[in-house]
């Protein structure tokens, strides 16, 4: 911690002390710059790139208005491809940033956006949807998984906020495993009873944005921009909360609420996440920890990079996910998986393994 | 630790249609046929040669369990329907055919022994079924997926020596012969060139030409635009919707009517899709999920209701 802290009433106010705070700009400023540039290419790329080979130049040429492109290839890129690249940005985004934020609010590295059975309660409540047979009404399973992922942490914290359970972030962790564990069986059950759903409910679960287009991209925007705004303004309680309770108490953060209110941001974001794109595993795992090891900031800088590299880092798996086997598709959780894991051992060997 | 279950499910998932694909496969070079030296229909106990060895029935079977939807249909069809005396939660045709909870898929031999079974027909075994059945000592007869046409005649043969309904059964085939082969003629040229994309489901889940169903709409002379994909993942390719706005086929054949609720409608209104040459003429044909993975007898029925839009779509494309 190379800044003091000073109480305002019940507000926090952190200052930098000098010397390190021109650096530690210096080093924002550079990395943000990366950041934007990096998810700039990454939209370039899943914008010129994908099943149909369309020319780049003809691409850029009806973003600007003109058009050499075919009413099919107009389609094919302003229906299909664009919004496939925002909505894997917008997930990615969704995802990394509540990996930082659980990361550091729960103190625990390996705490990720499925931590605390939202997950496992999306799942369910997408399984359930899909057997009832009422998928297909309009914004049901967006809407059944949305309210899963926000039961499954409500009831992560309702079993740990009891007095009994002391209230801690480690009790949290323990409901959210439990909670998590039993929501899986009971969405396991409900898929065995029903085999003939199978296939719908495994393609949730992997996580799709094949077939999606900017109808999920408005229904998943204003709550990911929410969380977004919501954590990128906590940045600096998120650094408290992380150096732990008794400390953060200690400087004046009034810890059950505030990580209250980081938890509640995060689930929505992942809740988002996962009503539109199903299951993607990985990417609030890898994402933030990755961002730490390689500029070795603290969460205040490591939230707002985890939106942009978050986003950057689906867009390019989205588009492996849609070229490598073209005109086939893999689904995107795999591609997280496979490149996700040996990244993170790359990036984990070459830091040492810092924090 | 919340991730490795949705990690095992999707490691699940490829190897479910891994293990698929390779049973559609292997099915193609296991013999269904019945046996060289036929017995007269009623002549017990007869041996007949199945994808599962050869099997000797001691007697006419009259209490059989069916784990196979496809072998209900067909023995229903060959007028063995009154033998069968349960069938799998999935047999839901003929109307009345006695479907029961027996699982096809997690099957349970002690289940399936309480209802004393003479003869127990299925078309996959995912574990040890047939060891025990065997332990148990009750006879079972393999009818895997079939690969050809060919093949969905061998086993209505079959099933037809095996349970004393021969002579009806090679009515029957030849019945379904003649019902495939009137609609080529009615389709005659017409098909040739049409393209086509078959959806599994509204993930884009598609066949290929290597597949049952696509070597039966390859009889209409129709082309099949997941053939491209074919190196990627054999037989069940998922497609990119890029691809197939591209592909603009002649006919959009919907095979997940019943599991994903699509319809033409529905089809037309996907992002992309409203354009597409299918969608304009009327070549989204929604044909029935269950008859469409199955093969089975009403598979010339499926195959009616392509041929009927290949004509609309001939008269349409002028």
């Amino acid at each position: 911690m190379k800044h003091t802290a000073r109480l305002e009433g019940t507000h926090l106010v952190a200052r930098p002390a000098r010397p390190s705070a021109a650096r530690a700009h210096r080093r924002a400023v550079r990395w943000t710059v990366i950041g934007v540039v990096t998810l700039f290419v990454a939209v370039v790329i899943g914008l010129f790139a994908g099943a149909v080979r369309i020319s780049p130049v003809g691409i850029i040429g009806w973003m600007l208005g003109g058009g050499s492109l075919t009413e099919q290839q107009k389609a094919i890129v302003a229906e299909l491809r664009l919004p496939r690249v925002v909505l894997a940005g917008l997930v990615g985004a969704a995802l990394s940033v509540s990996g930082c934020a659980y990361q550091a609010a729960f103190r625990n590295p390996l705490a990720d956006p499925y931590l605390l059975g939202s997950a496992a309660g999306a799942g369910l409540g997408a399984t359930m949807v899909i057997v009832l047979g009422v998928a297909d009404a309009p914004l049901a399973l967006p809407a059944a998984a949305f309210l899963g992922a926000l039961g499954g942490v409500g009831l992560a914290y309702a079993m740990a906020s009891t007095r009994a359970a002391g209230r801690t972030s480690t009790s949290l962790l323990l409901g959210g495993v439990a909670v998590a564990s039993f929501l899986t069986a009971l969405q396991t059950y409900v898929q065995q009873r029903n085999t003939d759903d199978l296939r719908a409910v495994y393609a949730f679960i992997l996580g799709r944005l094949g077939t999606s287009g900017w109808h999920e991209v408005w229904l998943a925007l204003p709550w990911v921009a929410l969380a977004c705004a919501v954590l990128l303004a906590s940045r600096r309680l998120l650094e408290v909360l992380s150096l732990g309770d008794l400390e953060a108490a200690s400087l004046g953060a009034h810890v059950t609420r505030d990580r209250a209110i980081v938890v509640i941001a995060a689930s929505l974001a992942t809740a988002a996440a996962v009503a539109v794109a199903g299951l993607i595993g990985f990417v609030g795992l890898i994402v933030p920890h990755a961002i730490r090891m390689a500029t070795g900031a603290s969460n205040r800088l490591v939230v707002g990079l985890s939106i942009v590299f978050g986003a950057a880092f689906l867009i390019l798996c989205d588009v492996l996910a849609r070229t490598v086997v073209a005109p086939g598709e893999l689904p995107i959780g795999v591609i997280t998986a496979l490149i996700g894991a040996p990244f993170f051992a790359l990036v984990l060997r070459r830091s040492g393994g810092a924090r | 630790m919340h991730r490795s279950p949705s990690v095992r499910r999707s490691v699940l998932l490829v190897s479910l249609l891994a293990a698929f694909a390779v049973a559609c496969a292997s099915s193609s070079t296991s013999s269904v046929s019945v046996g060289s030296s036929p017995s007269p229909t009623g002549a017990y106990p007869l041996t007949v040669d199945a994808a599962n060895g050869k099997v000797t029935l001691a007697a006419m079977p009259t209490r059989i369990v069916s784990l196979s939807p496809t072998a209900t249909e067909m023995l229903f069809a060959i007028g063995a329907g009154a033998q069968v005396v349960a069938a799998d939660s999935y047999s839901n045709y003929p109307s009345d055919a006695p479907t029961t909870k027996l699982s096809a898929y997690e099957p349970n031999a002690e289940a399936i022994a309480n209802y004393q079974p003479d003869l127990v027909i299925y078309a996959t075994d995912p574990g040890d079924l047939q060891s025990s059945l065997d332990k148990l000592k009750i006879t079972a007869l393999s009818e895997p997926a079939a690969a050809t046409l060919d093949d969905v005649y061998a086993q209505m043969e079959q099933l037809g020596q095996a349970t004393g309904h021969a002579d009806e059964a090679a009515a029957q085939v030849s019945d379904l012969k003649s019902k495939i082969q009137a609609v080529g003629d009615q389709v005659g040229d017409a098909g040739k060139g049409m393209t086509y994309y078959y959806e599994l489901d509204d993930t884009y889940y598609s066949v290929t030409s290597d597949t049952f169903i696509g070597a039966v709409l390859a009889e209409l002379g129709l082309k099949n635009i997941a053939d491209q994909a074919k190196g990627a993942s054999s037989g069940y390719p998922q497609l990119s919707a890029e691809y197939i706005v591209q592909a603009d086929p002649d006919l959009v054949l919907l095979a997940d009517t019943k599991c994903c609720g699509q319809d033409a409608e529905k089809v037309a209104k996907r992002p992309g899709w409203s354009d597409l040459t299918a969608v304009h003429n009327g070549g989204v044909v929604e044909l029935d999920d269950d008859v469409a993975s199955r093969w089975g007898p009403r598979i010339a029925d499926l195959l009616q209701q392509v041929g009927d839009a290949v004509q609309t779509q001939a008269q349409a494309g002028g």
